[in-house]
């Protein structure tokens, strides 16, 4: 099973990181390819220690990596944690899938004159 | 015959669900509304649900437990909000301790059925889930993890009964 792969502390990280409108942006802009941090503080209306901040939750959760080149801190997307976070959304389709396929089960069993 | 469909948003934070069923509104709103059919769908097979306290009327709280492989418990409620038999439901689904206590570090959900007439005969059925946070669907993943290993064998139970 996925979660498996986590912990649960590892899971509320990842969730928290991705439940903030600017970290899903930084995550959307940095899985295609490396950014700056001073770079991406020019796409929002806060302040470059607000984007470091942002930028902190999303490593402390495994969705990004930070690394130093010369003077600049750079960023890069960690593709295998975002699939993670899409598997569990997953489940929960599947959870859903399976509820309403056992709802159609239980009515069928009607026109067969099965019991109730 | 059944068909489901399943839409994510996950900027929304809203799952949509809608399945067609070939029965009246009146039979598909007794899948809610009678505790025992309920408890025949809620959980997989793997985490049978059972209904404690079950009234649908606006107001009322219904609480359920689920019972695991290994003989975990964990506990659950719905707050009706609204109630229009045979068409719309909508409760807050949460999670509660063993005394039945919401847990408010557990999140809940907010869950709006919907059910509406077919052209030529039969039902839509549309439960539409919003969540406070990704944490709370993560919570509800977790409660059905179990569902993605159990879904298979329904699959071919349903195909053996049809």
């Amino acid at each position: 099973m996925v979660v498996d792969q986590l912990s649960d502390a590892g899971v509320d990280r990842l969730f928290h990181a991705l439940a903030d409108a600017t970290r899903r942006d930084i995550v959307r802009r940095t899985v295609d390819g490396e950014h700056s941090v001073s770079g991406l503080a020019r796409h929002y209306p806060i302040s470059l220690t607000a984007v470091q901040k942002h930028v902190a939750v999303l490593e402390d959760a495994g969705l990004v990596v930070k690394h130093r080149h010369g003077r600049e801190q750079r960023v890069v997307g960690n593709h295998d944690a975002l699939r993670r976070a899409q598997q569990l959304l997953d489940e929960l389709d599947r959870l859903w899938h399976g509820r309403l396929d056992r709802m159609g089960t239980l009515l069928d069993e009607d026109s067969r004159g099965g019991t109730t | 015959m059944t068909v489901t469909h399943v839409a994510k948003d996950t900027e929304r934070l809203t799952m949509t669900m809608t399945a067609e069923y070939d029965v009246t509104a009146e039979r598909a709103w007794a899948l809610w509304d009678d505790p025992r059919q309920l408890e025949r769908w809620w959980g997989p097979p793997t985490y049978p649900a059972t209904f404690v306290d079950h009234d649908l009327r606006a107001g009322a709280r219904v609480t359920y437990f689920m019972t695991g492989p290994t003989g975990d418990q964990p506990r659950g409620f719905w707050d009706v909000l609204e109630v229009e038999a045979p068409r719309r439901l909508v409760v807050q689904d949460g999670f509660a301790d063993h005394g039945w206590a919401p847990i408010d570090a557990m999140p809940s959900n907010r869950m709006v059925l919907d059910i509406a007439d077919r052209d030529g005969g039969g039902v839509v059925m549309t439960v539409t889930s919003t969540f406070g946070s990704l944490e709370a669907m993560e919570q509800l993943i977790a409660m059905g993890m179990e569902e993605g290993m159990t879904l298979a064998m329904g699959q071919i139970d349903a195909i053996l009964a049809g």
